[in-house]
């Protein structure tokens, strides 16, 4: 795990160091700079150490917490604190869409397969896959923001607020929601179709059938808790997507999330949040795929591992 | 066991026993309506890409200031854009960029990853933790925010973004044909060429590879569509192929400030994205029915 962390902070940092381009001209004023002013603008930087020790060195401010945004001068942490709830608030709400709408489609499915029904349902995760974030996002503002005026086209809350309330939230969150949901809506339709289509097939199944108990207590006691238990397994395969989507929406829909901060991170080459950015999201996955199968073997008392 | 004694026929004596299974396999591809569906509509969306020339009615980047946002009618069935230019000719032309980058970056990915997932596959031991703690790290790094930055950082043009989108890919591929090579070795068919004193890289090429080819054509072809995706997004950012070349996802961002006064301008390059990408996914389904009937009502 360590190790991990180690290789996701070198691929972070050697992209940003390769990069062509000296920062100390980016951020230096060229009317006022002088061949002093540019040499101590390095020095501040760092840039004429050795790779290696620019590396520990970064890494170091990174953890103490006193990396700086080169177009900001703003703390790292402190921006990615700022931002971090409204993406948590997308991602969490997106997840719930995803899981409750996407466990329902794929056990209908499996309950009746190869119906019309089924079809349906196939052909609706085959083309949430298929969907590009950014156009999906734009057909609904079209749609819902510029034609009806039902729901506002983008930001977080009403320009005049700055509280986190809800019910303000709410009306401003439905379309981003909707965009990153359907993303994994579809995945975890097909998952659960095909893990319940197993579950049902089993001797259990069988024997709960002959005794005598109504079809729906079969499906809901007993192969629905054993065909859920496998979606824990995707929900680590499921974050990265999560996090490339949350990027989109939330350059789209213009909220003030991570996803945002790394656009505008991006184009303004400001490398400490760029490089910050990367590694929490990459650590971010590890640790969800971590806590997936720790889930998985507390859900599934027959999975031991090592 | 039949699938051992068939794979040592298929070692010994590769040209007769070749013959008679292609015929089968082509038969119940025709017979998959997936893959006919969806292989027809790539079908029809290359020859666009190919004769875009032909087809295309007007210059894909000729402006024509008097016609700006003009909404579809018989002369323009799309509409066109905010500088006039025809939005059916500009979708016909994206089809080359869509269908280019997503299909050759696919073919870097499958070769990076089967190298290496056969390589961690075969050789096991600490050949293989290294192999697949290298994987790990790249496969937790979310694959798009490290694109964006790269190809901001480095710039882009075609060869570039199909360089960078297929490596990107990478560590999926690697981990799938790790798998399926794991399962693969301990059949007696790998134990008996070793016996007959096989070298490792004739074993790899000459027994291994040939039984990796469904599980390989099956990702390819999923991984198509989510390539085609990557690209689109990359333009919609305006970090694509850069302007004024026509492509899907810079169009559909064309669009975006005229939401109000012209729907069609980001509608038709999003629908054509759409079709494409479901129709490779078609296949991609379909192709794994025909190749793993046992797991296939699963699917």
């Amino acid at each position: 795990m360590i190790p991990l962390i180690i290789g996701i902070s070198i691929v972070s940092y050697a992209i940003i160091i390769l990069a062509p381009g000296d920062p100390a001209k980016l951020l230096a004023d060229p009317e006022k700079m002088t061949a002093e002013s540019y040499a101590a603008m390095r020095a501040e930087l760092g840039l004429d150490d050795p790779g290696p020790v620019r590396y520990a060195k970064t890494m170091a401010s990174l953890f103490t917490g006193d990396l700086r945004s080169f177009r900001t001068q703003q703390r790292v942490v402190d921006a990615i604190g700022e931002r971090l709830p409204t993406t948590l608030a997308l991602g969490t709400l997106a997840i719930v869409f995803g899981l409750v709408l996407g466990t329902l489609i794929g056990a209908v499915q499996a309950i009746k397969p190869y119906s019309r029904l089924d079809d349906l349902g196939t052909l609706l995760s085959l083309t949430g896959f298929s969907l590009p974030h950014f156009w999906f996002a734009l057909m609904l503002v079209m749609l819902f923001g510029v034609r009806l005026h039902w729901l506002p086209s983008s930001g977080i809350r009403p320009v005049t607020s700055n509280s986190w309330n809800p019910l303000e939230m709410a009306p401003y969150l439905v379309m981003p929601t909707v965009v990153l949901g359907t993303g994994l809506l579809a995945y975890v339709a097909r998952f659960m179709r095909s893990s319940m289509l197993e579950a049902l097939a089993q001797d259990y199944v069988r024997t709960a059938r002959s005794k005598g108990l109504r079809e729906q207590a079969v499906v809901v006691r007993h192969v629905l808790r054993n065909s859920l238990l496998p979606i824990i397994t995707i929900a680590g395969f499921l974050l990265p997507l999560l996090i490339g989507g949350a990027v989109v929406v939330e350059y789209v829909f213009a909220l003030p999330g991570m996803g945002r901060l790394a656009v505008d991170a991006v184009f303004a080459r400001d490398y400490p949040v760029i490089l910050t950015i990367t590694m929490f999201s990459g650590i971010a996955v590890m640790l969800g795929n971590l806590v997936a199968d720790v889930l998985y073997a507390v859900a599934d008392p027959r999975i031991r591992y090592g | 066991m039949a699938d051992v004694a068939a794979a040592i026929t298929v070692a010994t004596r590769p040209v007769e026993r070749a013959r008679p299974r292609r015929r089968g396999l082509v038969l119940r591809l025709a017979g998959n309506q997936r893959v006919v569906v969806g292989f027809a509509v790539l079908l029809l969306m290359f020859l666009v890409a190919i004769f875009a020339a032909q087809l295309a009615p007007y210059d894909p980047n000729a402006q024509t200031l008097t016609a700006r946002l003009g909404p579809p009618d018989a002369s323009h069935p799309f509409g066109s854009d905010q500088l006039g230019r025809d939005v059916l000719s500009r979708v016909i032309w994206g089809s080359r960029v869509s269908l280019g980058v997503g299909f050759s970056s696919v073919a870097i990915t499958i070769v990076i990853g089967t190298a290496i997932g056969v390589a961690a596959g075969y050789r096991g031991g600490w050949v293989d933790s290294a192999l697949m703690r290298f994987v790990d790290v790249f496969i937790s790094i979310p694959v798009f925010m490290l694109l964006l930055t790269i190809v901001a950082i480095y710039g882009s043009n075609v060869p570039l973004l199909i360089t960078f989108i297929g490596v990107s890919a990478f560590p999926g591929a690697a981990r799938i044909v790790r798998a399926e090579v794991l399962s693969l070795m301990p059949r007696e068919f790998i134990a008996a060429s070793r016996v007959i004193g096989a070298s490792p890289l004739r074993i790899m090429v000459r027994h291994l590879l040939p039984n990796l080819v469904p599980i390989i054509v099956v990702s390819a072809t999923l991984r198509v569509g989510a390539a085609i995706l990557t690209e689109a997004g990359l333009s919609y950012f305006g970090l694509g192929v850069p302007p004024p070349a026509p492509t899907w996802g810079g169009m559909v961002a064309d669009g975006r400030t005229s939401l109000d006064v012209a729907w069609w301008v980001s509608t038709f390059p999003g629908v054509a994205l759409l079709v494409v990408v479901i129709a490779t996914n078609l296949v991609g389904d379909g192709l794994r029915d025909v190749f793993d009937p046992r797991r296939a009502h699963l699917t």
